[in-house]
């Protein structure tokens, strides 16, 4: 009795209603010097819910699906050379608001080439398409939170926003926590880089410190000598919050409510 | 002096961008990369329940397209149990359906389709029953937080009227925005649902 009471408290703890939402850290989804979101937001106020089963369940992923070097973007398209730019790792913890780990996050990322060139038919800058560099790759994160892939710095690339804005270089970034509402998708973008500073998609963001927390910092402790540099970044996703009193996500069990 | 709370802030979402395909469904971007990839198909040939196609294009300001959209699919199963730890509803998982899919929209058509079975009602808040839902989440270019909504189905009169999510919703002309209209086209049972970022009938969209 008393361990399957144990047991089931461990599962309201672990998957317990979320926090809601600080939506003063991100865009607002009309954010007019970047043009495209002006057709692209809704104008009607979102309709707040609070959380059912639809909201704190997720999908689960699994190590097997994944292949031994989805998380090597320097290796996972080499077709008999390497990919040419700036050898680097990237690492870091996928962590909820309240500085839990979240176990077993599905990272996925992609990126241009060293260039600013991406491998999608409808990119047509004047770079050139790498023949050894998809520039995708995903990761599951650890029972610590904690993810790493290898890749190739990406470059910076002009877009037609005003005719001279540039992209400062980037990587995307999605997350799939274990909650619906956790799902995310950001950039990393690189400690140092002064197009940060002019780049309409960043200055979206309403706070410096928000823009911060999306620059990878260089680790110099994780890098590889003699062969890869190495940058830090963390991501942060909503909190999963403890329920101290009675969970109303679900009904009460079937056999007691009648 | 007020000591201070020490939670950490989420990260900030940004735009997937026009090349989301490219980590997300690389065959859509026009190259072959992983070996196994996600995709529009939720069900296998053992799922268990009614098969459906549920089609639809998200459509702008303007009233075009959008032809760079990805969407993202969340259900429970056909006996209406999420294939997830968190739901204790005593039903059946069924292990041939994971419950979850991604779809781009084609880049001439506008078009996403989904490929999966009809879900089950699942038991909501304080045990008031929801009517059979899917949830999406859209991702794209000049959208600069994922968009979060629900689809429920124009076959399920009665369950609808006393879903507790849908009675959220002051307006009834805007309940009509989340209810995918089931048609029948070669044999196949379609549900058809336009997704309306803006404009009169600008779909309800969830702060979840």
């Amino acid at each position: 009795m008393a361990g399957a009471q144990m047991a089931k408290n461990e599962v309201e703890q672990s998957y317990g209603e979320f926090a809601q939402r600080d939506r003063t850290v991100h865009p607002p989804p009309f954010a007019p010097t970047y043009k495209t979101t002006v057709l692209r937001s809704p104008r009607n106020a979102l309709i707040s819910l609070q959380n059912s089963l639809s909201e704190i369940t997720a999908p689960v992923f699994s190590r097997d699906e994944l292949g031994p070097l989805d998380h090597d973007l320097i290796l996972n398209y080499a077709k008999g050379g390497l990919p040419i730019g700036e050898r680097i790792i990237v690492h870091g913890y996928v962590l909820d608001e309240f500085r839990r780990p979240v176990p077993n996050a599905l990272v996925e990322v992609w990126q241009a080439n060293a260039g600013g060139r991406y491998r999608h038919k409808k990119d047509t800058y004047i770079a050139p398409v790498d023949p050894n560099f998809g520039g995708c790759g995903r990761v599951l994160t650890d029972r610590d939170g904690h993810y790493v892939y290898r890749t190739i710095r990406p470059g910076p690339y002009p877009w037609r926003n005003s005719v001279n804005d540039w992209r400062p270089a980037h990587i995307h970034y999605s997350i799939s926590g274990s909650g619906w509402v956790q799902r995310l998708i950001t950039q990393m973008y690189f400690e140092g880089d002064p197009l940060i500073a002019h780049d309409p998609i960043v200055r979206t963001i309403p706070s410096e410190s928000a823009i911060r927390q999306l620059i990878g910092v260089l680790d110099k402790n994780a890098a590889m000598p003699l062969d890869s540099l190495a940058y830090r970044f963390d991501i942060v996703v909503r909190g999963a919050r403890a329920t101290w009193f009675e969970s109303h996500v679900q009904g009460q069990p079937a056999m007691q409510r009648e | 002096m007020v000591s201070e709370l020490d939670y950490l802030k989420e990260s900030a979402s940004q735009t997937a961008g026009p090349y989301v395909h490219i980590g997300l469904a690389p065959h859509a971007a026009g190259f072959d990369i992983f070996e196994n990839n996600f995709s529009h198909v939720l069900a296998t040939a053992e799922t268990k329940g009614e098969r459906i196609t549920i089609e639809g294009r998200v459509i702008d300001g303007s009233g075009t397209p959008v032809r760079d959209v990805l969407v993202e699919l969340w259900q429970a199963n056909a006996a209406g149990k999420y294939n997830h730890p968190a739901d204790r509803q005593q039903k059946p998982v069924d292990p041939t359906f994971r419950g979850w899919g991604r779809a781009c929209s084609d880049f001439e058509s506008g078009i996403f389709t989904f490929e999966t079975i009809k879900p089950g009602i699942v038991e909501g808040r304080g045990g008031r029953s929801m009517a059979p839902h899917v949830n999406l989440w859209i991702v794209a270019r000049g959208i600069n937080i994922g968009l979060n909504t629900r689809m429920y189905f124009s076959d399920e009169t009665a369950a609808n009227a006393a879903d507790p999510v849908l009675n959220l919703i002051e307006w009834e002309v805007r309940r009509n925005t989340l209810i995918g209209q089931r048609e029948e086209r070669s044999g196949k049972r379609i549900y058809r649902f336009d997704i309306h970022l803006q404009g009169p009938q600008e779909t309800v969209f969830f702060d979840v």
